[in-house]
């Protein structure tokens, strides 16, 4: 990108402002969920089933409401009463807010207890007494999709089996034929681990419902408040809750990923609870429960093919994917795409012909299928595509950067499209790896690799080349349960030139209040400083769809711009009448319109602003404001180059990270600082369920681990140090030529850091490794291979 | 259930309460003394979130009973800003962009004070080790591992008083 248009003072595009939400968090004056306290609040505290799959023969919750302090105990009896014991979940499918008849995975809400304090509830939570008789328990989803599979969903019409959904992608015949033809073909099954986003703050929520108006308010961690809220209206519209009287609140959210974007039966359980009881309800879930209930990530079973011509020239790719989605499809997706934007899967590379398909299986583990900083099931496709490349690189004994570069799209193919009927808007795939290349010094660490080996020490070397889909999306294609993945701006410039503006996204540490200033800066010339932003209130803030898959800049960010122009629009006539000149003898610099060659006669923002509101031409509205809902005409593909260098140690199978260099193209820049900020969180988000996270479970439907002793989220010790540099193919559809940057690298990083380590031993026939890869796997490998 | 009178000075100011033995540290400078800077992250000892200074050692106030810091000296987040300045680190993390979502931040710079109260020189793998008690989600810690290398530089420069 070009130099900053604007001053630093004025700070818009290109410029490292600093983050405007700064000065409060580094007080302590953050307002997270837990830290807000409603007069006469009370707080829940939830029962949850140790089964993963058990008939309730009989809840007793006479102890728990002898406890003193305690005022309710809320069961799925009592929420029948109301019709409120199922709610949808964002995929059209249904899921149990409190259970009436059976439990279908472990730590399912049972029932909850309201308590005068968090202690009483928990005391509470230990009184109320489940009789259970445990039913059989189907967790592989490959038997659940056997004939005499136990049927999880029975609650549901016509559900004969655990099967979800079937989706498919591409020209089935076509591969075929392809893979038939081809000189080589390369078969691997990958599987991508259940994981968990693990956000440091929990999910959490305060309900309060006024019986005499009908008011409810709701503070929750929710990363698409407006779209809970419609979604609440939906649900208990016939209790009388109306979206006009329903006000959703997001404060401060500490991480979401993803993992803030479902509605969780928590939540639905503190609102009926205040509406029952007619106390405020605080509900924050704690860790155990974040883990072990809250909907998961990936848990996605690769079957995947690749075919090529002798000479590496790759021509076809097929993955058939079995989806576990654990009891209920609770994933985010777009409403048309169940196995979200996984047709992305044919990534960087000029496949002619490719076909995918994918099957939802339901299995007795938490629901979900969420994204972890991900734009809908991308890490999966770029894991594939990935691993595939190197295999078959491998199988022609070819170099992977070599195999890379012969495939790549052209950068004079863009507009691109793919054989999944993706249109790519731009890109330079090969001037971004070979940046990488160069950074790191790729033929001085083959050579060296090739000594260590003769000396018998491991090192490997490993690359992705990635290319996401983000900022859904065009409402032809996207929506979440009928509502189109638009999103909204609206501004307004006060008398004196300041500014308050407000989204319908809402910001997670992604810094929204910096960013969006900047936006707002560079398109009218208003100082940062003097732009306040506001997200998460669906009272003041317009209707949007929320912050996730990477879709704030690309679409909020957009209709941020849009409104600026339209103000810019009026801004002109303003001016005109001020300087007493046509529209046409105006030109804008960011700040100014000053007559055509007389720069001295001009009017700032400012004195438009103030005049818009004193001294507007007659006939005119007054005032200066405007709204816009963009909808977006395609969506953005930002993507990258990543090298990553691993030693590995052989006698104990660790694996250590000697460099990471992450080359990335996110369009035209607004914040270098956070776009880096963003690059080196989505790497450690994308080395940890490489290197560590996995969340497993035993036959009976235990889970393995559930807290942090067990899952393990990277710390300053383990994290590499991460090497940045970037490339800079603007988006050419997006108003600021920006494409957003927020899980490029946790989307890129895995296969990297894998491909690196199946390099390490591929002398030693390792063709593929599952991750995470832990030194127990890794030195497995190294042990197998040299027994047999 | 049984309580007990308490005395914990907070910031520089005596709080007396009286409490029940169970009541977590933690739940006593949010919910008793209203001080939120304080998080709670994972009840276990693991993240950090809820990090505050006993006497001037790194704590993580999730896993104290407040009938422990009874006539003890409790520092948290609220008590870095003196007379109107901020410290250094709580600088270090603004101006080195070290927090994104701000929720394990203040864990996060009360641990790097105790670092920087025993090692006021560290290597950066002395700061990685340091807050290795501390997680964070968002920055991937190579921006907070500048921070507190901006608030050592920053704290050497100025001259004891």
């Amino acid at each position: 990108m070009a130099e900053p248009r604007t001053s630093f003072e004025i700070g818009g595009m290109g410029h490292s402002v600093k983050r405007k939400e700064d000065p409060r968090f580094i007080r302590g004056q953050g307002n997270f969920i837990d830290d807000i306290v409603r007069p006469g609040m009370v707080y829940m505290d939830i029962v949850r089933s140790p089964y993963a799959h058990a008939k309730i023969k009989s809840i007793n919750t006479e102890k728990a409401l002898a406890l003193p302090g305690v005022a309710a105990v809320i069961t799925g009896e009592t929420l029948k009463e109301y019709n409120l014991h199922m709610m949808p979940t964002l995929m059209s499918d249904t899921q149990m807010v409190l259970p009436v008849e059976k439990v279908c995975y472990q730590a399912q809400e049972v029932a909850a207890v309201v308590a005068t304090d968090r202690y009483s509830a928990a005391d509470g939570v230990e009184l109320v007494e489940v009789e259970y008789e445990p039913l059989p328990v189907v967790i592989d989803p490959f038997k659940a999709l056997e004939k005499d599979a136990p049927i999880i969903r029975d609650d549901k019409e016509g559900q004969d089996s655990n099967h979800i959904f079937h989706w498919e992608s591409g020209d089935k015949e076509g591969t075929a034929q392809a893979f038939k033809d081809a000189d080589v073909t390369v078969k691997q099954d990958i599987y991508l681990p259940r994981i968990h986003v693990a956000s440091i703050e929990t999910c959490g929520i305060i309900s309060e419902f006024n019986s005499v108006t009908g008011q409810l308010t709701c503070w929750m961690t929710t990363q698409a408040p407006h779209a809970i809220r419609t979604v609440i209206a939906l649900v208990a519209g016939h209790v009388g809750l109306q979206e006009d009287k329903i006000r959703v609140i997001s404060p401060d959210i500490g991480g979401g990923f993803g993992g803030k974007v479902p509605i969780y039966p928590g939540y639905i359980i503190a609102i009926a609870a205040s509406v029952v009881t007619g106390l405020p309800i605080k509900w924050i879930e704690d860790r155990r429960e974040n883990l072990q209930a809250d909907s998961f990530a990936r848990d996605y079973h690769m079957k995947c093919e690749i075919a090529a011509d002798k000479d590496g020239t790759m021509n076809a790719l097929r993955i058939k994917t079995i989806a576990d989605h654990g009891y209920a499809d609770a994933a985010c997706n777009p409403s048309k795409w169940p196995a979200g934007l996984f047709s992305i899967c044919t990534g960087s590379y000029d496949f002619k012909n490719a076909f995918t398909e994918v099957d939802g299986v339901y299995t007795n583990k938490p629901p979900g299928g969420i994204a972890y900083r991900c734009s809908f099931r991308v890490t999966e496709a770029v894991h594939a595509i990935e691993r595939m490349v190197d295999m078959l690189a491998d199988d022609l004994d070819m170099d992977p950067a070599e195999l890379r570069l012969k495939n790549f799209i052209p950068s004079s193919a863009f507009p691109y499209k793919s054989p999944m009927g993706w249109e790519y808007d731009s890109g330079n795939y090969e001037g971004a790896l070979k940046l990488a290349m160069k950074k790191i010094g790729y033929d001085a660490l083959l050579k060296e690799q090739k000594e260590k080996r003769e000396r018998g020490e491991l090192m490997g070397v490993g690359i992705s080349s990635f290319t996401e889909v983000v900022g859904a999306g065009n409402s032809k294609d996207f929506d979440i349960l009928g509502l189109k993945m638009f999103d909204s701006s609206e501004i307004r410039i006060h008398p004196t030139g300041k500014v308050t503006a407000r989204f319908g996204t809402k910001s997670q540490g992604q810094g929204h209040e910096t960013t969006y200033a900047q936006i707002i800066a560079e398109e009218l010339g208003i100082p940062v400083a003097d732009i306040s932003i506001e997200e998460g209130d669906t009272d003041t803030a317009p209707y949007g769809l929320g912050t996730y898959a990477s879709r704030s800049t690309p679409v909020a960010g957009a209709a941020g711009a849009m409104a600026c122009r339209k103000i810019r629009n009026k801004a002109k006539k303003i001016a005109a009448h001020l300087l007493e000149v046509s529209e046409d003898d105006l030109e804008w610099e960011p700040g100014k319109f000053s007559v055509k060659g007389i720069p001295k006669k001009a009017s700032t923002i400012q004195d438009v602003a103030f005049a818009a509101y004193t001294n507007h031409p007659q006939g005119m509205e007054a005032g200066l404001e405007a709204v816009s809902y963009y909808d977006p005409p395609n969506m953005t593909f930002p993507f990258g180059s990543y090298i990553c260098v691993v030693d590995i140690d052989s006698g104990t199978g660790e694996v250590k990270i000697r460099r990471f260099v992450a080359v990335d193209d996110c369009g035209n820049i607004i914040n270098p600082m956070i776009v880096e900020g963003q690059i080196h969180g989505g790497l450690t988000m994308g080395f940890a369920p490489a290197m560590l996270e996995e969340i497993s479970y035993d036959e009976e439907g235990n889970m393995t681990g559930g807290s942090f002793m067990d899952y393990l989220v990277p710390t300053a010790v383990e994290t590499p140090k991460w090497e940045t540099d970037k490339t800079c193919t603007p988006s050419p559809h997006h108003p600021l030529g920006a494409k957003g940057v927020g899980e490029s690298a946790t989307v890129g990083a895995p296969a990297a850091i894998v491909n690196a380590v199946v390099d390490a031993l591929s002398h030693l026939g390792v063709k593929h490794m599952e991750i995470p890869l832990t030194p127990e796997k890794v030195w497995r490998a190294i042990n197998q291979k040299k027994a047999a | 259930m049984a309580t007990q009178s308490i005395t914990v000075t907070i910031n520089g100011e005596a709080k007396s309460a009286e409490v029940e033995d169970r009541l977590l540290l933690v739940h006593l400078i949010r919910d008793n003394c209203g001080l939120t800077g304080t998080h709670i992250g994972c009840d276990t000892t693991h993240c950090g979130a809820c990090t505050v200074l006993l006497d001037g050692t790194a704590v993580k106030s999730c896993t104290v009973f407040a009938v422990q810091a009874n006539g003890r000296e409790v520092t948290t987040i609220e008590g870095m800003v003196q007379n109107g300045d901020l410290h250094p680190l709580q600088a270090g993390f603004m101006e080195e962009h070290g927090l994104q979502c701000g929720f394990c931040t203040p864990g996060m710079i009360m641990a790097s004070k105790a670092l920087l109260d025993k090692n006021p020189n560290p290597t950066d793998d002395e700061i990685r080790w340091g807050i290795s008690g501390n997680l964070c989600r968002c920055t991937g810690y190579m921006n907070i591992v500048k921070a507190v290398q901006y608030a050592a530089n920053k704290l050497q420069e100025t001259p004891a008083e």
